[in-house]
């Protein structure tokens, strides 16, 4: 009834290989962008803004550049937080060192970086496979974040070896730093993310995409049929590094404010993995399914208890929400191991031919 | 730069050959510990190609349940036989409620599955038995606490009685397990299954009672490394953090060898202490035991993409 196709007729290749084969995902994609540019910022709330929209948005960035990776490059990588970092730190050092630099030029250009240093450690992905290319890319995860506690250079020798955010501006209103509005924060995140999704779809319907999938589904197959694998494996790490990269500067100017190095540890690349798999490996959409679900749970199960009206200790509830985490992670593997745009899809696919069975 | 890279540590370990054998024996009792956790992995991914993340939280979770039915007043020979029903009943409910639904599915999708048991045992794990850091039941299990002293070379050399018997265990342990893989009719199904699942299934092998067992001498294993982990150290989650030292070891290993293990794990503990004491410290400034084994794997797959021992990679088209 929803999705009702009928009436929509072909009349060209091209009109079949559009990117909304039907009229009703294209309203459905610009009813969820006015929700997400006009109305959840003029309504939501401080709280809001700081555990839910800006976080989603940043995870689901960080989890759509390992997606790129992982699900469409087929190449398995552990070391998401890690390549974040660079970009926070980078970020960090462009503004300090350049002050008169706008901060969103600053992040954009931080990917850059991060880019950089993916493609190094992702040189022996021309090697080595599988499993064993993950935990080389582990390698990647504890010698950077080592390197951020030791080069004391990248935190501008501040004592405690982290890094603050300073106030800065961007046509005359504050972006980042503690006198930046939550709404304005909102909207610098909301514009990177949609940049960078518009990109990122239309890479990976073109030639680099199928490239990458072919890349995927066997390398050796698709190096006999004239795939220059080094330059897919190698694009695949850079373009995933860069989005990646941008995310992690979000991720400490946008959002958290400050950073120490182990916020970029293994478990936040773990998180952001759990992300892309819930979501779905190889798929766009797939991943702000996941970082809602992953970042929006933990809140709902905080708030649960004062609603309901029960006493729970911090430390019980946390540890709770480590448990629960778990065990949904279990359960949405074995329910739908394709992740939760897989359901979409077979929704969606109900939804064009109901009321008929047929 | 190029004295304090090349000459001076090689200077400083002729000129104090006492400290180097004491570096080198720390460096052996930590491999010994890596090649345990690695030995587990090792075990799981021949017999399911399962790759095993929540080896290391096993280790903290059994150490955790020895500790604590101790201190409710258990006997300590007691409270190990009842750790031991703990991890089997662990490894049934594993093998029932994770495993067999998601049999066949894709390699990540199962490692995801790990760590979702990783993260379900930690939150459980500190509900029951609490964060903070527990001393284990050394004494009370007979494991001698003394150390002995020696004069190599006019110097001093320190032994601890417990990382001796450690050593001693783990390599009856390892003795033992090989044993029970080469000789027993159990052991060569777990091979048999590795080697090829379809084939196996088809001579009779029962694929839930195999991983049932091998997720229980994971658990065994576990149980021991958390023992000697915990006389060394204390036992608290902190221990995890020694599972993703396992991690490197199966890389130059060989995720497939348990031969691989031992000799990954004995490697990389003596050479990140080596590396550590005499170049870390003085140029890097410290704390290199972090990323060294990540990085010293990485380079010797380069030039052998399945690790030292692992299994030939055949791809077709």
């Amino acid at each position: 009834m929803f999705y009702r196709a009928a009436g929509q007729f072909k009349t060209s290749y091209r009109a079949d290989q559009a990117l909304f084969p039907v009229r009703q995902d294209a309203m459905l994609l610009g009813f969820i962008l006015i929700l997400a540019w006009v109305v959840f910022p003029l309504t939501a709330s401080e709280f809001a803004f700081q555990t839910l929209l800006i976080p989603i948005l940043i995870y689901s960035l960080a989890a759509l550049g390992l997606n790129i990776l992982t699900g469409y490059a087929g190449q398995l990588s552990l070391g998401t937080a890690a390549f974040m970092g660079v970009g926070a730190y980078a970020c960090y050092k462009m503004v300090t060192l350049m002050p008169w630099m706008s901060p969103v030029v600053a992040i954009l250009l931080s990917g850059v970086f991060s880019a950089g240093i993916g493609v190094v450690f992702g040189i022996p992905s021309l090697r080595i496979k599988g499993f064993y290319l993950a935990i080389a890319t582990l390698a990647a995860q504890f010698f950077l974040v080592w390197l951020f506690e030791k080069w004391a250079w990248l935190y501008n020798y501040n004592a405690s070896g982290a890094i603050q955010v300073p106030n800065l501006q961007s046509f005359g209103v504050y972006v980042s730093g503690p006198q930046a509005t939550s709404m304005v924060q909102y909207y610098v995140v909301l514009a990177v993310v949609t940049l960078l999704t518009w990109v990122c779809i239309n890479l990976t319907r073109g030639t680099t995409g199928r490239i990458w999938k072919a890349t995927r589904d066997m390398d050796f197959a698709a190096e006999l049929i004239g795939i220059n694998l080094m330059k897919s494996k190698l694009g695949a790490f850079a373009v995933s590094s860069y989005i990646v990269g941008v995310a992690g500067a979000l991720f400490v100017f946008m959002w958290r404010g400050a950073a120490e190095p182990n916020l970029f540890d293994v478990p936040l690349s773990f998180r952001i993995l759990f992300i892309a798999i819930i979501g779905g490996l190889g798929s766009i959409l797939g991943n702000y399914l996941g970082a809602i679900l992953i970042v929006g749970l933990p809140v709902i199960l905080g708030v649960l208890p004062e609603v309901l009206g029960m006493q729970t200790d911090s430390a019980l509830a946390e540890h709770l929400n480590t448990m629960i985490v778990g065990a949904l992670i279990i359960f949405f593997l074995i329910v739908e191991p394709h992740g939760l745009a897989q359901l979409w899809r077979l929704i969606r696919e109900k939804l064009v031919i109901w009321p008929f069975p047929h | 730069m190029l004295h304090d890279i090349f000459i001076a540590p090689f200077a400083d370990m002729i000129a104090a050959p006492d400290f180097l054998m004491q570096v080198l024996w720390e460096g052996l009792v930590s491999g010994i510990l890596y090649a345990l956790i690695a030995l587990g992995f090792v075990l799981i991914y021949r017999s399911s190609r399962i790759f095993n993340f929540a080896q290391g939280i096993m280790v903290v979770f059994a150490a955790l349940t020895l500790v604590g039915l101790h201190a409710m007043g258990v006997p300590a020979w007691i409270s190990v036989v009842l750790t031991l029903a703990v991890m089997f009943g662990l490894a049934v409910a594993i093998e029932r409620v994770v495993l067999r639904p998601l049999v066949g599915q894709p390699d990540i999708i199962l490692f995801m599955a790990t760590i979702g048991i990783t993260l379900f045992l930690i939150g459980f794990g500190e509900i029951i038995f609490g964060g903070e850091n527990k001393v284990m039941i050394t004494e009370e299990l007979g494991i001698p606490t003394g150390s002995w002293t020696l004069e190599p070379f006019g110097g001093l050399l320190i032994l601890e009685q417990k990382d001796v018997t450690a050593v001693a265990v783990a390599a009856m342990l390892v003795v033992g397990l090989l044993v029970f893989l080469n000789r027993t009719q159990m052991g060569r199904a777990i091979r048999a299954l590795g080697d090829d699942s379809q084939a196996a299934l088809s001579v009779g092998i029962s694929l839930r009672t195999i991983w049932v067992l091998v997720w229980f001498i994971a658990g065994i294993i576990a149980l021991v490394t958390g023992i000697a982990w915990g006389a060394r150290a204390g036992v608290s989650f902190a221990l995890e953090v020694i599972a993703y030292k396992a991690l490197p070891v199966l890389m130059l290993g060989g995720l497939e060898s348990i031969a691989g293990a031992i000799i990954g794990g004995l490697m990389i503990g003596v050479l990140e202490k080596l590396f550590e004491i005499y170049w870390g410290q003085p140029l890097l400034g410290g704390n290199t035991e972090t990323w060294f084994a990540f990085v010293l794997a990485l380079i010797v797959l380069l030039f052998r993409p399945q690790g030292l021992f692992g299994e030939r990679i055949i791809e077709r088209v």
